[in-house]
């Protein structure tokens, strides 16, 4: 079957119940419909992009085209790194492609024992446990310490990953707006006395790439009595001092319980984990559903995680030019007069807010077309209805790739009316 | 006038702001159908809500209010418990 016939779909085609029956599919009809009418003004579907082949973390090949790729978490670099490559094919030839078993049965080897000290040595803390993706340790860690009577307090703006673990734990949940201070201390001042309370805050926000006042509203947390658990997913490797993340850039590294992170992003393999102070932290190892009830990462991968969060802990050089980088993109943009998610830039993530879907959609493939590659995002995943480009810069972007990507920015903005 | 009056009509004065289409406010009234709000204003206005009458509504309360009636029991409630 052709790829675009695999990918039509109608409405009205229904799978055939007989009269009594109910598609349960139907309950997506609005969304394929509004997917078939933005195909039907003759973009391509931005959400199944091929790449036929990778030949750095910054360069690919899509649709025959050699395309700077400005769209991958691959803020360090890291997936190409001779040292991380070796370290996985050692891995490969001793212990296998697989370890067929969970954490707590037989899926534990050296290799899962070696990422976790080198994520204890990484953020200096007494306890890691290595999860199989940043979205099961996000699941599993809230899931597992907040249950049905506690209180999650979290940033409205919040990962789908962490809404699902208060979902599945059963706690009460309530949001805070993004990065307000005052909402949050309110809303911890309006919780029961005597019930266990959680905070759950990011780093920094993957959709504007804005990161969050964690001094401020860490101080109100625990003012307040609760536990705090900071998502750095996005800051690891090139945020505060020894790259340990927003927490660490604003000195309160000591007040948060736990701190939950990723492998898919700077250190460029995949994996999530959670590292703690946390005394009883252990047990969960026993208790977190997610974290047994699949199977552990392979050899391999465990291998080119701990090469490369170890490589991560002393690369100053490539951390000034990631800044670097994302400084040029965003003074870039801004002059070319794009409207940015930030007034500054606060990470590696650069924004670009479109007016619409279909013009969203239509840059996207402009840009593509010049061979450059964004995320286009949109709602749900957006804040306030919001269509994105989001734009992700690496360490191994040079300084001539990014003078490339706005040359073409401007380009594929003018033809489609982006900018003037 | 009842304390529950009162409740209603400080809503009713929460929601005029994000009541685009004039939409008459009784208990029956409903936030997605006849108010046609989306999870964006429902969230500013829950904030709103919850300032005002100085309460939580969690996320698991606000999946079980769907009326300004059912919002306005929820509210009574809630201040009566604290």
């Amino acid at each position: 079957m052709s790829e675009s016939v695999a990918n039509a779909m109608n409405p009205a085609d229904e799978a055939p119940l007989g009269p009594s029956g109910r598609d349960l599919f139907s309950k997506f009809d609005p969304l394929i419909a509004q997917r078939q009418a933005l195909l039907d003004t003759g973009v391509k579907d931005p959400f199944s992009l091929v790449m036929e082949k990778v030949l750095s973390p910054t360069r690919a090949i899509c649709n025959g085209k050699e395309t700077i790729l400005l769209g991958t978490y691959n803020y360090m670099g890291m997936t190409f790194d001779p040292d991380v490559i070796a370290a996985g094919k050692t891995a490969l030839d001793e212990f296998g492609s697989g370890t067929t078993g969970s954490r707590v049965l037989n899926g534990t080897y050296v290799g899962h024992k070696a990422v976790e000290d080198a994520l204890k040595d990484f953020y200096a803390m007494d306890h890691a446990m290595v999860f199989s993706t940043g979205y099961q340790a996000n699941l599993g860690i809230i899931s597992t310490i907040a249950g049905k009577d506690d209180y999650i307090v979290l940033d409205i703006d919040s990962h789908a990953s962490i809404y699902d673990g208060c979902a599945m734990g059963d706690a009460q949940i309530v949001p805070f707006r993004h990065n307000d201070i005052t909402a949050l201390e309110k809303r911890l001042a309006r919780i029961p006395a005597g019930a266990g309370k959680l905070v759950v805050l990011e780093g920094v926000y993957s959709m504007l790439g804005d990161i969050a006042p964690l001094k401020e509203m860490i101080a109100v947390s625990k003012a307040a009595g609760a536990m705090v658990l900071v998502d750095e997913a996005h800051s690891m490797g090139f945020i505060g001092p020894n790259g340990r993340g927003v927490a660490e850039a604003q000195g309160v590294m000591d007040d948060v319980d736990f701190i939950i992170g990723t492998f898919s992003k700077s250190v460029g393999t995949v994996g999530g984990f959670c590292v703690s102070n946390h005394p009883k932290f252990e047990i969960l190892r026993l208790v977190c559903r997610p974290y047994v009830f699949t199977a552990s990462l392979p050899p391999s991968v465990v291998a080119t995680a701990a090469t490369s969060v170890r490589k991560l802990m002393n690369v100053p050089e490539k951390r000034a030019h990631l800044w670097e980088n994302s400084k040029r993109l965003h003074g870039g943009l801004k002059s070319l007069g794009f409207t940015l998610g930030t007034d500054e830039p606060q990470s590696a993530i650069i924004a670009v807010i479109m007016p619409d879907l279909e013009k969203g959609a239509a840059m996207w493939e402009a840009l593509l077309a010049e061979g450059v590659y964004v995320n286009l995002a949109r709602p749900p995943a957006t804040p306030a209805g919001m269509t994105l480009l989001r734009c992700s810069l690496c360490a191994e972007h040079s300084e001539a790739e990014v003078g490339e990507i706005l040359a073409r920015f401007e380009r594929a903005g003018r033809a489609t009316g982006v900018i003037g | 006038m009842t304390d529950r009056d009162e409740t209603f009509d400080k809503v009713a004065k929460l929601i005029e702001p994000f009541n685009k289409k004039g939409a008459t406010l009784s208990d029956s009234t409903t936030f997605a159908g006849d108010l046609e709000w989306d999870s964006l204003v429902v969230m500013d206005f829950v904030a709103n809500v919850e300032d005002e009458f100085d309460i939580l509504i969690t996320m698991n309360m606000q999946a079980e209010i769907e009326t300004v009636g059912q919002l306005v029991d929820a509210i009574e409630s809630l201040r009566n418990q604290g």
